[in-house]
């Protein structure tokens, strides 16, 4: 049975690899700006599952604290892009 | 390496959902690639937000729970924290990009 865990580990894992290359695609020819950034969004959504994924795999608890560091500051990061697009500045005075 | 041999009630569940995680994420991205539109497309990536993240996330729960031998759930952190964030990130990019559109059709 751990042999069958570890296939669909493997399946999720390539999932997730073959999405993060159709969001870098999706960066690259985004036509407008509000493209990439919700790309940009789903790239860093997808490195955290991968990172969870391999914490998995590999039965270690390191990967949880990256995987929550990704989330808090790609969040930060999509916000602040966004706030640029809307109002031209992020930080009003 | 020392895997520890994972128990039955760890590994049925978790196949179920890793399967489920990959297929959710896959037709995510792919609809975020082929959509047509700015607004249709929003919808893919928020498959990959709530289900695949919720999956991956119990996956991790089991596997760290059966590995320490007691419960651990510090990954509802993780759940928690992306299921409020992911509504205001769609929210702000939806007004930015009607913003966008707004100013561009009215020809400034």
């Amino acid at each position: 049975m751990n042999d069958v865990f570890m296939c669909a580990l493997w399946f999720a894992q390539a999932c997730i690899a073959v999405a993060m290359l159709n969001g870098g695609i999706r960066i690259f020819i985004g036509p407008a700006a509000q493209d990439r950034i919700l790309a940009l969004d789903s790239l860093y959504m997808n490195g955290m599952l991968m990172l969870l994924t391999l914490g998995v795999s590999s039965q270690s608890t390191a990967y949880f604290d990256m995987a929550l560091l990704i989330g808090l500051f790609g969040f930060v990061g999509t916000v602040a892009l966004a706030k640029f697009l809307l109002r031209g500045e992020v930080i009003e005075p | 390496m020392t895997q520890t041999a994972l128990p039955l009630w760890v590994t049925i569940p978790g196949t179920v959902l890793l399967v489920i995680a990959g297929l959710t994420t896959l037709v995510g991205s792919l609809g975020l690639l082929r959509l047509r539109d700015f607004f249709q497309r929003m919808h893919g990536p928020s498959m990959t937000n709530t289900v695949a993240a919720g999956a991956t996330l119990l996956t991790s729960m089991l596997v760290a729970s059966a590995v320490a031998a007691r419960p651990i759930i510090h990954e509802v952190l993780i759940a928690l924290f992306v299921s409020g964030s992911a509504p205001i990130t769609s929210l702000l990019l939806v007004q930015a990009a009607l913003y966008r559109n707004k100013a561009r059709h009215s020809g400034d």
